[in-house]
């Protein structure tokens, strides 16, 4: 930290954490005004020497020439670089405390069925993840159920909030259904005998007749709903809450988050998906690069990731995982990127940059975690990038977020400026002070 | 499928077994030891470093291979103190609380397409674990990743023995229960699990004592009969001289100190204590005890055991005088320790050079093999890779790997022949069609005769 910055943040750290408010509380937000930085809008050219400021938790003023408001808390970000906050497009960050503590983990519901799960119940406000995660400027992520086939609906939250409902953004986000996976080969990609390949095809389609069954309930309901609602002398029905729940996703206003990796698996998803008319966003999709033509007339959004990860057949490239982001960027399909972890969400920038080091354009890499993001899930007049009239979400950092070793100086999510302390931090200071 | 990786590796190795003397000019070098030459070269002669400087004191002879990195960086092969990669079938011979007495080195698949994925990563050596099961788990293998040779090649024959103990919950199967049918085994506390160590350890004593007897009444020159030859007490036995390297598991605070006391009172030498997330609550006995540390950089919450992980715990061992590495426990993350050891400095503060030795020359030290791996210094094994960029930026990726002067990773080779492979799968997969549509042919008429 700069000694400039440090003597401009005693100074403002104070007061600014004296009136600290909370996102989507009616409560007043601080004016805040960073200036002297660059700023990186993510949707437009950075900015030299640029002033952003913030106010009521929305941002009011960027730019080289921006007057700074009586009262503001004024920042200097002399060295320093503005950038959005990030976004992971998918993560159990608040779904999970200790991933193997049972009472501690509420992502997976029994059953293959379940699409009235709803993230956003669920989410813990309070648990240690959301701290460790904000602080490397994750501020928003999408907290999702996983397990079974339809595992529920995810949430788009705000990593800050006193309870569950000042940090949603968005509930629901999408249905997330994990499409079932035909696995003709053993666990070590040998060759199954014949009885147990038989077996995993009927298992299969057992499986994808279930959601097909499902998905068709949801649409005859859908029809029964509307009807009665148009004419009340239709005989009347119970309310089943599972069928509710996919009404939206039938009737097109939903998007579903299907999860496939392989080639065959993707072709099948999309194959179904064409038959029920789905809203359909690609997930994981580990051999995207085998469908391209598939997705780029349907326009499917892909969401890649995790992209640390090793490739799914030994005689894969080794950078297959790496590459993808490229491939997509190439070819004009639109995408995303998740780190589908936990407690590490916090390295999603680093599974962007992976995807830099294999060919993605560093702007593109940075946008895949921004802007990209808030444009597939329909939120991008709120999030994704420094704009005005966009919620204050704002990270400043010492250099590029996508470097380890760059280090983030603050944070503020909703205008708030967020205690860069943590569970983390706390012990080790703790034990930085042992005598 | 393995056979088709095993040509196109064997094409590799055997390309690069030409040549011996080999240049590598105008890179950054991250020596690890002696800090960074910028513009500098490495000559390699057969398996060694035979000079390292700026461009213009190094000379090449007419026969050299020269290798131009202007504008990379070379940094030593990464060294992984924690692997289970290439091991054939299970890590953990379950079946006891000790099974000290089995061997990685017996089961050394040099078929795992996961080590030429390390490296690619810029990994080069590992030391091989058992898994955590049991409270001692079996004998541990450090080997290279000599991608394309035999197995009994990527075993380093004078490498240090070393065996592998675990603590916590994963030898009292907190994590797991066996299937239906099949008993719990003992332990499943912690008490337990020390108890199995010291037992362990008072049986080696009195086997060694036995000896000693047979020994001394074979001097005097009776004619004793010899005791029963125990391949588990003898390793046990061997731990007690010194002869073979602990490194154990473990997790928190309270059990590093058990290990560390009975360590004192049976007097065995732990070499490094593995993952150690809660080393830092407990560094300064770590190291006064001159104990070693691999652990994760920043993998927490994922056990109980594991919460209170912090990714300073680098920092403040390394600030406490343990000597510190990050390992990978994980065949995906063994493939850019690089960026672990970077993430010292963004938590706590390391330096970049003390970050640069967390993959390197702490674990080469750890493994006892830092004189001849772990820098690059004239006379120590050729292990290297070289990098398209800074080694600690994410945007960086390994463009060639050498292991003992030869090259056993390159991307650009490798591009090449994953569309050889690719060519050779589509070629039999084409015959495979066309052998059945003519057997199917000529199937037809024959059942028209019947």
């Amino acid at each position: 930290m700069t000694k400039r910055l440090a003597l401009a943040l005693a100074f403002t750290c104070a007061p600014l954490l004296a009136q600290s408010v909370i996102l989507n509380n009616s409560g007043k937000k601080p004016t805040v005004a960073i200036r002297n930085s660059t700023i990186y809008p993510v949707t437009s050219a950075p900015i030299a020497n640029g002033t952003i400021v913030f106010a009521n938790g929305v941002i009011t003023a960027i730019g080289t020439n921006v007057a700074i408001p009586s009262g503001a808390t004024v920042i200097d970000g002399a060295g320093l670089s503005v950038y959005p906050g990030l976004i992971d497009s998918g993560s159990q960050v608040g779904l999970t405390e200790v991933s193997s503590v049972a009472g501690t983990n509420d992502t997976s519901e029994l059953g293959d069925l379940n699409p009235n799960a709803r993230a956003e119940v669920a989410v813990n406000p309070h648990s240690n993840l959301i701290p460790v995660t904000r602080v490397n400027g994750i501020t928003t992520v999408i907290a999702e159920p996983e397990g079974g086939i339809i595992s529920g609906q995810s949430a788009l939250i705000q990593l800050s909030g006193w309870t569950p409902k000042e940090m949603v953004l968005k509930a629901p986000v999408a249905m997330h259904i994990h499409f079932p996976r035909l696995r003709t080969v053993s666990f070590d990609e040998q060759p199954q005998d014949e009885e147990a390949e038989k077996e995993a095809k009927k298992n299969y389609s057992n499986q994808v007749d279930k959601l097909r069954d499902i998905l068709r309930d949801a649409q005859a309901y859908s029809k029964a709903a509307a009807a009665r609602a148009k004419d009340t002398t239709v005989r009347r029905f119970d309310r089943d809450v599972i069928l509710e729940a996919l009404v939206p996703v039938v009737e097109g206003r939903e998007p579903v988050i299907v999860h496939a990796s392989l080639a065959r698996d993707i072709k099948a998803a999309i194959k179904f998906a064409d038959e029920f008319k789905l809203k359909m966003i690609l997930a994981d999709a580990e051999e995207v690069a085998q469908v391209i033509p598939d997705l780029k007339s349907r326009n499917i959004p892909v969401i890649l990731g995790p992209i640390l990860a090793l490739p799914p057949h030994e005689d894969d490239p080794y950078d297959l995982i790496f590459t993808n982001a490229k491939t997509l960027y190439d070819n004009g399909i639109r995408f995303a990127i998740q780190s589908s972890d936990s407690h590490n969400a916090r390295n999603l920038p680093y599974h962007a940059a992976t995807c830099a080091a294999f060919g993605l354009p560093k702007d593109v890499a940075l946008k895949s975690i921004t802007i990209f993001p808030a444009e597939i899930f329909g939120i991008a007049d709120r999030i994704g990038s420094l704009e005005v009239g966009k919620i204050a979400n704002v990270i400043v950092t010492n250099g590029d977020p996508l470097e380890i070793v760059t280090q983030v100086k603050k944070v503020f999510i909703g205008g708030e400026d967020i205690p860069m302390d943590t569970y983390q931090t706390l012990l080790y200071e703790k034990f930085l002070k042992r005598p | 499928m393995k056979s088709l990786i095993a040509i196109v590796t064997f094409t590799v190795t055997t390309v690069a077994f030409a040549q011996n003397v080999t240049l590598i000019r105008d890179a950054t070098i991250l020596t690890v030891s002696h800090g960074k030459i910028e513009h500098g070269s490495i000559l390699i002669r057969g398996t060694k470093i035979a000079a390292v400087g700026p461009n213009d004191q190094i000379t090449a002879p007419a026969d050299a291979q020269i290798v131009n990195a202007s504008g990379k960086f070379v940094l030593p092969g990464i060294v992984d103190t924690h692997s289970h990669t290439a091991i054939e079938g299970s890590v953990n011979e379950i079946s006891l609380p000790n099974t000290g007495m089995v061997r990685i080195r017996d089961v050394v698949n040099n078929e795992d397409i996961d080590a030429y994925r390390e490296l690619a990563g810029g990994t080069t050596t590992a030391l091989m674990l058992h898994g955590s099961a049991n409270s001692i788990g079996g004998q541990s293998q450090i080997a290279k990743w000599k991608w394309g040779r035999p197995a009994s090649e990527w075993i380093v024959e004078d490498a240090p023995r070393t065996i592998k103990f675990a603590l916590g919950e994963n030898p009292k199967s907190s994590n797991f229960r066996p299937p239906a049918g099949i008993p719990l085994q003992y332990p499943s506390t912690r008490m337990g699990v020390e108890e199995v160590i010291r037992k362990s350890f008072l049986d080696a004593r009195d086997y060694m004592a036995k000896w000693d007897e047979y020994d001394a009444r074979k001097k005097r020159g009776e004619n004793p009969i010899p005791p029963r030859r125990d391949l588990l007490m003898e390793e046990m036995a061997d731990i007690l001289r010194g002869n073979v390297d602990v490194h154990s598991h473990c997790y928190r605070s309270d059990e590093i100190m058990m290990l560390l006391s009975l360590s004192d009172e049976l007097g065995f030498k732990i070499r490094e204590l593995q993952h150690v997330l809660e080393g830092y609550k407990v560094a300064r006995e770590i190291a006064a005890h001159g104990v070693g540390g691999g652990t994760f950089i920043d993998w927490w919450g994922y056990k109980a055991e594991a919460y209170d992980a912090i990714p300073y715990n680098v920092a403040l061992m390394e600030r406490a005088g343990v000597l510190t590495s990050v390992n990978s426990d994980s065949d995906e993350l063994a493939r850019r320790l690089n960026l672990d050891a970077a993430k010292a400095m963004k938590y706590g503060g390391l330096t970049e050079e003390e970050a640069l030795k967390l993959c390197t020359l702490n674990p080469a030290t750890q493994l006892r093999l830092d004189k001849r791996i772990g820098s690059i210094d004239v006379g120590k094994d050729a292990d290297l890779a070289i990098w398209n960029g800074h080694p600690f930026s994410t945007y960086s990726r390994v463009d060639t790997t050498f292991i003992e002067g030869q090259i056993y990773f390159d991307r650009q080779r490798d591009l090449r022949l994953r569309q050889e492979l690719a060519k050779e799968k589509a070629d039999r997969l084409k015959k495979e069609a066309d052998e059945a549509a003519k057997e199917k042919k000529e199937k037809t008429p024959e059942d028209k005769n019947d």
